[in-house]
């Protein structure tokens, strides 16, 4: 338990330093104002959105492709298969010499589960970027 | 206490030589009188962990700024030109000077971008980028923590960086960030699956998620072991680190530069070191999980052959930005859902059987056990290959009756659908 607390305590000191580098940086870049040597001049021009030199015409907000969603509902299947297969994995030395092959049956059997939706949503044409309706 | 002062041995020479009469410190490991008298244990260990942490994370800002004049360099050797040669010996200095001059640029932030937001994005890109050199061992005791969950933690803590890179496009309120980082979204989930199950082979071998327990476990490297392992994984790390052939979000004939469009100064700066950061963690991690990390002959130190292996992989994942062309986005997804997905299957299975029938392998039963995964992978790539460029084949020749659409571009305008509709 000791031991657990002095490895996260380290973690916990890492952490803090990993975030104070990057705000550090920001800081000293942003007081290098206050001493003349970054300047600060902004203009309308320069405070409008670069859009390849074009004065922006951008809608708000933006419109995108609607498929984005599809992978992003087919990625939260497949990651909580992920979390599941982990332990299975770390563990299966030891499963495997317990109960031979009847470990893996039981893991081919959730893959063949979860592979169901996927069979299905690449049949129904939601893994192209490209939609051919026929 | 008395694990973590025996495993890390950093940690240790500090602790030992701040605190006063530990008792773990003189009687087990010899060392005879601190700096700070006895109660002040704590400070120690805090003073201690802060030190560790700063040479740590001072290692690696000094790491990626080698980094960059190191890859430049070679692109000036692939390119057939010098590459930067005039600041100090072999322009070793140039990224300095950039580092410098990056810091007292002026700072725009657009009058549309979310301010909290846009300045927050470059903090969170950065941030999971130095929590994976936390759990790397980079030679025998040199590592910050060794998390029993260490790869577990890896995955976890690299799946913030989509969301950085989506807050900093959503942020700048500029439409082509705005496609880039949903474009970044899109290839780092895709990616991220057949990166985490592509490592299920290795923990089947390994039986521990802690990266100090997998490379004391790799009697052989897990490259000769698990090829299709690695191929998938090298694929899916280069799509994470947005590098050639993989970094779309980046296509400057596309997109100009992406979610860092309207980023400028130090922001920028930041991006672009955890870009070159990230590279260097991917690096590692291949390193420790696929090359037995700091494993080597016994004539150097384990720093060493791990700094090797690490540079080798760096040089690879130059060699390829150099020699491949950028990939379009249908291309890149469908190699993620439909080729490496079904391979990481393969493997698992293909792992699970030698593992079931070989659970306690001797020497010769790991080179059996390599041989047949080498058999299995060669030919899964091959036709897994050949259905996709089947597939792409057919496409196009099926594409002529219909409407022509254009190829990963995104919705416009409601206003320019007409007018492109219309003809």
């Amino acid at each position: 338990m000791e031991y657990y607390f002095h490895q996260y305590g380290v973690l916990l000191i890492y952490t803090v330093l990993a975030l104070f580098v990057p705000v550090g940086m920001l800081l000293v870049s942003y007081m290098a104002q206050f001493i003349k040597v970054r300047p600060s001049r902004p203009t309308q021009v320069k405070l409008s959105a670069y859009e390849s030199g074009l004065p922006p015409f951008s809608p708000k907000p933006v419109m995108f492709n609607f498929r984005y969603y599809y992978y992003a509902l087919l990625f939260v299947v497949f990651d909580v298969e992920t979390v599941i297969i982990y332990p299975w994995a770390v563990k299966y030395g030891l499963l495997s010499q317990q109960f031979g092959f009847i470990a893996l049956g039981a893991m081919l059997v959730f893959l063949f589960v979860v592979t169901i939706p996927f069979v299905y949503a690449w049949r129904k044409g939601d893994l192209e970027w490209i939609y051919n309706q026929k | 206490m008395t694990d973590f002062l025996y495993e890390n041995v950093i940690f240790r020479l500090i602790y030992c030589n701040l605190s006063g009469s530990s008792d773990k410190c003189v009687n087990e490991y010899g060392y005879v009188q601190g700096i700070f008298p006895a109660g002040f244990e704590w400070l120690a260990f805090l003073l201690a962990g802060f030190l560790l942490a700063f040479i740590f994370i001072n290692g690696i800002l000094g790491a990626v700024i080698l980094s960059i004049w190191g890859e430049r360099r070679l692109y000036g050797r692939f390119q057939n030109r010098l590459g930067p040669n005039r600041w100090g010996p072999w322009g070793l200095f140039s990224s300095v000077a950039d580092a410098i001059k990056v810091m007292f640029k002026e700072d725009v932030v657009p009058s549309d971008a979310d301010r909290l937001l846009f300045n927050i994005a470059p903090i969170l890109m950065v941030f999971p980028v130095f929590m994976i050199f936390s759990v790397i061992p980079m030679g025998i005791g040199t590592f910050v923590v060794d998390l029993n969950v260490g790869l577990l933690f890896i995955l976890s803590v690299t799946s913030m960086s989509g969301l950085a890179v989506v807050i900093a496009a959503w942020a700048s309120g500029n439409r082509i960030a705005i496609f880039s980082g949903l474009r970044a979204v899109a290839v780092l989930i895709s990616y991220e699956i057949p990166m985490a199950l592509s490592l299920v082979g290795v923990l089947m071998f390994a039986g521990t998620l802690s990266l100090g327990g997998i490379v004391e476990q790799q009697k052989i490297p897990f490259i000769l072991l698990q090829p299709l392992g690695f191929f998938v994984f090298f694929l899916a790390s280069l799509a994470e680190i947005n590098r050639t052939p993989f970094d779309l979000t980046e296509a400057e004939s596309e997109l100009g530069a992406g979610y860092l469009n309207d980023y400028s100064s130090m922001k920028f700066g930041i991006f672009f070191l955890a870009e070159f950061a990230a590279t260097i963690g991917s690096s590692a991690i291949i390193t420790t999980v696929f090359l037995s990390g700091w494993k080597g002959p016994d004539i150097l130190p384990s720093q060493f052959w791990f700094l090797l292996k690490l540079v080798i992989v760096l040089i690879a994942i130059v060699w390829v930005r150099m020699s491949w062309p950028r990939l379009r986005i249908d291309q890149i997804l469908e190699l993620a859902w439909k080729g490496l997905f079904e391979l990481t299957l393969i493997n698992i299975v293909a792992t699970a059987i030698l593992v079931t029938i070989w659970p306690n392998p001797t020497m010769g039963e790991i080179w059996i056990m390599a041989g047949i995964n080498w058999l299995v992978a060669i030919p899964s790539v091959i036709v897994v290959g050949k259905v996709l460029r089947r597939k792409d084949n057919k496409t196009i020749q099926a594409g002529r009756d219909n409407e022509p659409y254009p190829v990963g571009t995104e919705t416009l305008a409601p206003s320019l659908v007409n007018k492109v509709g219309e003809k």
